[in-house]
């Protein structure tokens, strides 16, 4: 005689806290899918907004107080100049600290001093940066609000995180290179020039790049050190003043006329493509490295 | 050999220590500065902080409460959907939705602040706080900046909480469930309390990167100080009144510029001691399990 399969349900409270905890699955669910969506509705709002605005005119204008006029040119030679000053700068130094750090440095107080003094500098707020850039190489060096000064301040600002990044480039490099480099009578500064920083250089540019896209979008620092400035001009030399698209967009946004924001929104569209642009570089070059 | 690489590498190790130096310098410099000319009584026991006009006064609380209503309220949005966020990639999600829902999460964390800035004044306060509730809420005010804070500080929190609890180790869950747990006890009742340390730690880091942010609040926050945590009202935050000194350019040896370093100073050591605190708890979390 068949006996029917016995079919285990759970009853009364056992049944409640199952039931609970399936459904809080599409809670928590819900709550991952939020920044998602904000991320979308604010792509949204400022295509919609935007997008009009965007031409080939708006590229290559300056800026202007006819709103229909006006243009990026000056914010967008600005962010440039200081981009590429700030990454000339901050790269060897931020190199040549992860490599004493990683490769030199005695293991003592000292170090453990250096590396809690980054992880701290990590976490100062931009704006200190903006007073020290204005106090020392605004006021102190004379350099005023010049390309140069805001380079050196954001070179400052990026150097922890380029230090960390490129830390952590250098430790994926395995002891095998380095021990078999020195076995075959290497010195040590030539293992690290010839073994470690080549296999650390992808992990060491994804972190340049990464670091430089947050500087890219820095606003408060600049404005601190005096770059809240009309320019209607080329930047040729690191010792004039400048403006930059965040600086650009920052101006656009507290005008009440509406279309200011609308150049705002436009301005907002070329900042994040060239910022999402950034990153996705630093991720295609993490994945081609990881693979090889 | 060792002399001829080693010291310019010393030496580009020693630009971070003369950073922190020059920082610490800069800031105290002018803060001296500035209290030969205001009473350390003025500035801690005073509220109002009326910087111009006939009688300045010089009572930091008012910048302080700015920037705690803003910590407050981004903290209750951003608090609880980023601990979420974080049970559900750690705890529930499917690989592949993970890797697809993480990298999108960090996306946020790499949009510049003064994008958030335009959305909090543009799009949060006349597209959805008015509207919602009414057209007496100020243009601006604290609660649209919160909002887009709270966006802001989503990815800090979540990422950094799921790092801790993954790295909760396996027997913990198998002992619960084991004992006949849900899943969802599991997350709650389990694997947040053992990730505790790591989830105060993004919290704490969470709080210093909204005390420090400038842009948001100083464009949809206003830039009137005011003794209040009521987020529908206007304010000014530590950030804000020192961008508000930045775009007036004031000139050396004013009361202006001294005052932008006291002020400086007090954001720099408030930052510090949180950014200590998640330090600390991050040791104490990596001690625990690794």
């Amino acid at each position: 005689m068949a006996t029917a399969p016995v079919v285990l349900r759970a009853q009364g409270r056992v049944a409640v806290r199952q039931a609970v905890s399936n459904a809080s699955r599409y809670v928590f669910l819900g709550a991952s899918l939020l920044g998602v969506g904000v991320l979308l509705i604010l792509a949204y709002v400022t295509i919609e907004k935007g997008a009009g605005r965007l031409s080939w005119d708006f590229l290559t204008n300056y800026p202007s107080r006819f709103p229909e006029q006006a243009g990026l040119r000056s914010s967008i030679l600005g962010t440039v100049w200081v981009m590429a000053l700030t990454i000339v700068m901050a790269l060897p130094i931020a190199v040549g600290t992860a490599i004493w750090i990683e490769e030199f440095a005695p293991r003592n107080k000292l170090l453990a001093f250096v590396k809690l003094n980054l992880s701290n500098l990590a976490g100062v707020p931009s704006i200190i940066y903006g007073v020290l850039g204005l106090a020392v190489f605004g006021r102190y060096f004379g350099l005023g609000p010049s390309i140069m000064t805001g380079a050196l301040t954001l070179s400052l600002m990026i150097m922890p995180m380029t230090v960390i990044a490129s830390q952590e480039a250098i430790r994926q490099v395995p002891p095998s290179i380095r021990d078999g480099a020195l076995a075959l009578g290497a010195t040590k500064w030539q293992t690290v020039w010839y073994h470690v920083l080549p296999g650390a250089a992808p992990g060491i540019i994804t972190g340049i790049i990464l670091a430089v896209s947050r500087a890219a979008g820095e606003t408060a620092a600049l404005i601190m050190i005096g770059a809240f400035t009309f320019i209607a001009f080329d930047n040729t030399w690191p010792d004039q003043d400048f403006t930059t698209v965040p600086i650009q967009i920052y101006n656009w946004t507290i005008r009440p006329q509406e279309a200011f924001r609308e150049n705002a929104a436009a301005a907002i569209i070329v900042l994040m493509v060239a910022v999402f642009s950034l990153n996705l570089l630093a991720a295609i070059i993490r994945e081609k490295f990881r693979r090889s | 050999m060792s002399i001829r690489c080693c010291a310019p590498l010393t030496a580009c190790a020693a630009v971070s220590l003369l950073t922190t130096c020059a920082i610490i310098y800069v800031l105290l410099e002018e803060t001296i500065a500035f209290f030969r000319e205001v009473s350390f009584s003025d500035f801690f026991l005073e509220t109002r902080w009326r910087p111009q006009g006939g009688t300045p006064s010089f009572g930091i609380w008012e910048l302080v409460a700015g920037t705690a209503n803003v910590v407050i309220w981004s903290l209750v949005m951003a608090v609880p959907v980023g601990l979420a966020s974080a049970i559900y990639l750690s705890e529930y999600a499917h690989p592949r939705a993970r890797s697809i829902l993480k990298p999108v999460l960090e996306a946020l964390a790499g949009v510049p602040t003064v994008v958030f800035a335009y959305f909090a004044l543009n799009f949060i306060t006349t597209g959805v706080l008015r509207p919602v509730l009414g057209n007496d809420v100020p243009i601006f005010n604290a609660l649209a900046a919160s909002i887009m804070l709270a966006v802001m500080i989503l990815p800090t929190i979540a990422s950094i909480s799921e790092d801790a609890m993954t790295s909760v180790p396996r027997d913990l869950r198998e002992a619960a469930y084991g004992l006949g747990a849900t899943k969802l006890e599991v997350a709650v009742r389990v694997v947040l309390p053992a990730a505790l340390s790591g989830v105060i730690a993004s919290i704490l880091l969470a709080i210093a990167r909204v005390v420090g942010e400038t842009m948001i609040v100083a464009v949809a926050a206003g830039s009137s100080p005011n003794l209040t945590l009521w987020p529908l009202s206007t304010i000014q935050t530590m950030t804000g009144f020192m961008l508000q000194i930045g775009l007036g350019d004031a000139a050396r040896g004013t009361i202006d510029y001294q005052a932008l370093f006291a002020v400086g100073t007090m954001l720099f050591a408030i930052t510090f001691l949180f950014n200590i605190g998640a330090t600390w708890f991050v040791g104490r979390f990596r001690e625990e399990y690794d």
